[in-house]
């Protein structure tokens, strides 16, 4: 999927003004922040195993070579086969290749996110009937809009509007009675069965590899996965690279991670190992099982400063507790990324020339950060992306030009302290008890009042004034 | 102006380029609370900002040369005190600008380690009494970002504020949730932080407080601003001020009376 970023500003202020997405979000936020908190209430050892998944994730980064050949070789033992894409064109190919090769029509998909960043759909569509069987995922497929929370890809969706969508997609008429929740579940299911059925090829992500098995975990609260993996004659999961870890132990211990720090659940609904494909005493099952494990920037990542953002398990707890995707939605991210963890990824995947606000739209406030299951440092990570704009010159000249003026004049107290009194002055008479419109603060003044400095001077010429008529050393 | 005891702590202040310019009061409030715990205060003339500014967008060049002004002019005191979590927390940054140069380094976690944010000091290292203010009403207290998160500032003020008989605390819904302040976000963004800080003022204004308290002068004027700006009659204060029981300049924000 191509990346939409320059117009970040623009998406963000429709967002804003956007009555049904602010309605979605609150719902979300609530729902997604409470329900974690009481999961971790429940699980006094929480901070102990985050720790642990920090560990487990930081270790097997630190020999993904030989996890990697290890569960490339146990895939094969199963009856596998491994695909490794270097890039997102190459992940595509693979995948069309291997459609083609089973001569198929129609293919149905479980969730995922790799297949998201490297557009699987829009590629597929043009062979094959293709149809997602995440409800959430569905419903954005319907839509032809992007995911906008990678847990809940249709969070920004009100029922009015999933209601409008179905009508029109399985009803072909428009303005049917608003439904409930579970009478719109259960339409989606009914459509979908029969797409289950004559599928030719299920494609899935997986949530980890194992290396030591060669399986795939996968969890879902719809047990979709396990009928788009189980019931196509072809079984195709595509992840990234980061998502190996060791051994069954490290699995289970990551997979408690991620029920409580997702959706703030114990376990989820279906937590699926997939090992291979059929094998003869099996009494279902694919016969073909391939991986395509997608590289695309993230080997380059293993060796620089942003190698700890490979542990990211895919949550989603930064964007549920970061109040500026709280306020904006996914969708003016730009990309399938959204939040803190896309606003490092996307800069990684895309280039930060094509991202250049998303490091820069945080207030660096750390909630993030103090949510993730594997300790990213997300912060630091964002900040650390303003660097590499300052370096290759992608800040804005204004900015700039305006920083260095302010840190030449802070690099020098005296006239710092002469130009601040002056400043201060200038400002109060031009404020004149109401400060709304103050030149060169329109952006501060378009929605606050700027509080003016007070009365008499800075701190700085008070106390030494304070200090000389006491006759003390200023 | 007490002359401390020759072995009082001596202490320097470091006011921040907003208390300086916007708000000196809480620089004031500063000493006086300092001093009354018996500390011996200084403010060195030669001190402008922490850096964060620069920090903030990138430009790392010019933050170490901040940094190391402030290093050196701070290099003389036992202890420095900042009244704002977000300006200690950038001078406990100061370390990680110079990992390739050994020397600055270690003067960096040198400085580190003296340094503290106000309330967290008056607690956790004089360990001093609640004060008893004169201050009364209904208090709601907003935790900013970087004295929560980065420093675990967050029962201290608490703390000083239950010293007031008449002072009465309701928490507010998401306390610890950002303002949209942010430094220069607030102005790169400014439909988003708006968005934020009505979230911030619903949460503040369903208390019923009469006043808001915080301990950081950036996030307090963001909010101030808004709330003036709608015109809502909530007197907005550092936690400072109160606690030194200085309550006779009008709140941040407010309208001088001419
Ligand atoms: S960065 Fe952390 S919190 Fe965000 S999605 Fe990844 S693992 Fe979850």
């Amino acid at each position: 999927m191509a990346v939409r970023q320059a117009d970040f500003r623009a998406r963000a202020q429709a967002a804003l003004q956007d009555d049904n997405l602010r309605d979605a979000l609150d719902k979300a936020k609530g729902g997604f922040v409470d329900k974690r908190a009481s999961a971790i209430l429940d699980l006094p050892g929480f901070e102990t195993l985050r720790e642990r998944g920090r560990q487990i994730k930081d270790h097997t980064l630190a020999h993904l070579d030989t996890y990697l050949e290890t569960f490339e070789q146990n895939v094969e033992r199963n009856g596998g086969q491994v695909h490794y894409a270097a890039d997102a064109e190459a992940a595509r190919e693979a995948v069309l290749a291997i459609c083609r090769d089973a001569s198929a029509r129609q293919v149905i998909k479980a969730k995922t996110m790799a297949g998201e960043e490297v557009g699987l759909n829009e590629a597929l569509e043009h062979e094959f009937e293709t149809v997602e069987s995440d409800l959430g995922e569905y419903i954005i497929q319907l839509a032809e809009e992007p995911p906008s929370h990678i847990i809940a890809p249709a969070v920004h969706k009100t029922r009015a509007e999933i209601t409008a969508l179905f009508d029109r997609h399985h009803h072909q008429r428009e303005g049917g009675p608003l439904r409930e929740t579970p009478d719109l579940v259960d339409e989606a299911r009914g459509v979908l069965r029969q797409k289950f059925l004559g599928a030719d090829i299920g494609i899935s992500g997986a949530n980890f590899l194992i290396a030591e098995t060669g399986s795939i975990a996968l969890v879902t609260n719809e047990g979709n996965a396990d009928l788009s993996t189980s019931l196509p004659r072809v079984h195709i999961a595509i992840a990234g690279i980061e998502k190996l870890v060791p051994g069954l132990e490290e699995a289970s211990s990551m997979l408690r991670l991620l029920a409580r720090s997702a959706t703030g659940q114990q376990i989820t609904a279906y937590t699926t190992f997939i090992t291979g494909a059929r094998r003869e005493a099996d009494p279902d099952g694919p016969e073909e099982f391939h991986l395509v494990l997608l590289d695309n920037g993230r080997s380059r990542m293993l060796g620089d400063e942003f190698r700890e953002m490979l542990r990211c398990i895919r949550c989603g707890a930064c964007m549920n507790h970061c109040p500026v995707y709280s306020a904006i939605g996914g969708h003016a991210y730009g990309w399938v990324y959204p939040g803190p963890m896309g606003a490092v990824l996307t800069p990684m995947f895309q280039g930060l020339d094509k991202s250049r606000d998303l490091p820069n739209a945080c207030t660096l406030n750390g909630r993030c950060q103090s949510v993730c299951p594997v300790k990213i440092r997300l912060p630091m990570l964002i900040r650390r992306l303003r660097d590499h704009e300052f370096e290759q010159r992608l800040t804005p000249t204004g900015t700039r030009w305006a920083l260095q003026a302010w840190a030449w004049l802070a690099r020098r107290p005296r006239l710092y302290q002469l130009a601040t009194r002056s400043a201060g002055t200038v400002l109060r008479t031009l404020g004149k008890g109401r400060a709304r419109r103050v030149p060169l603060a329109g952006a501060w003044t378009a929605a606050r009042d700027l509080p003016l400095p007070s009365a008499g001077g800075t701190f700085q010429q008070r106390w030494r004034a304070a200090r000389t008529s006491r006759g003390e050393q200023a | 102006m007490g002359e401390a005891a020759t072995n009082a702590p001596r202490v320097g202040l470091f006011v921040t380029c907003l208390v300086d310019f916007f708000r000196p009061e809480v620089g004031f409030a500063t000493v006086n609370l300092l001093e009354s715990a018996g500390c011996h205060v200084d403010v060195p003339e030669a001190q402008t900002c922490c850096g964060q500014p620069a920090y903030n967008s990138g430009d790392l060049d010019d933050t170490r040369a901040i940094a190391r002004q402030v290093i050196e002019t701070f290099s003389a005191y036992d202890y420095v005190v900042v009244p704002s979590g977000s300006c200690a927390g950038q001078l406990h940054k100061y370390p990680e600008l110079f990992a390739e140069d050994d020397d600055w380094h270690r003067r960096a976690r040198d400085l580190v380690g003296r340094t503290w944010e106000l309330l967290s000091f008056l607690t956790d290292v004089l360990a001093i009494d609640p004060p008893e203010t004169p201050a009364r009403g209904c208090f709601t207290y907003h935790d900013s970002c970087s004295g929560l998160r980065q420093l675990g500032i967050h029962g201290q003020p608490r703390q000083l504020l239950a010293g007031s008989p008449d002072i009465e605390l309701r928490e507010m819904d998401d306390s610890t949730v950002c303002c949209g302040f942010g430094g220069t976000f607030c102005v790169k963004y400014p439909e988003i932080s708006e968005r934020m800080v009505d979230e911030k003022i619903r949460n503040i204004t369903a208390t019923g407080a009469d006043t808001l308290l915080g301990g950081d002068l950036g996030c307090l004027m963001n909010i101030a601003g808004r709330l003036q700006r709608q015109g809502k009659p909530v007197a907005v204060r550092h936690a400072a001020e109160v606690l030194a029981g200085q309550l006779d300049t009008p709140p941040i924000g407010a309208r001088e009376t001419d």
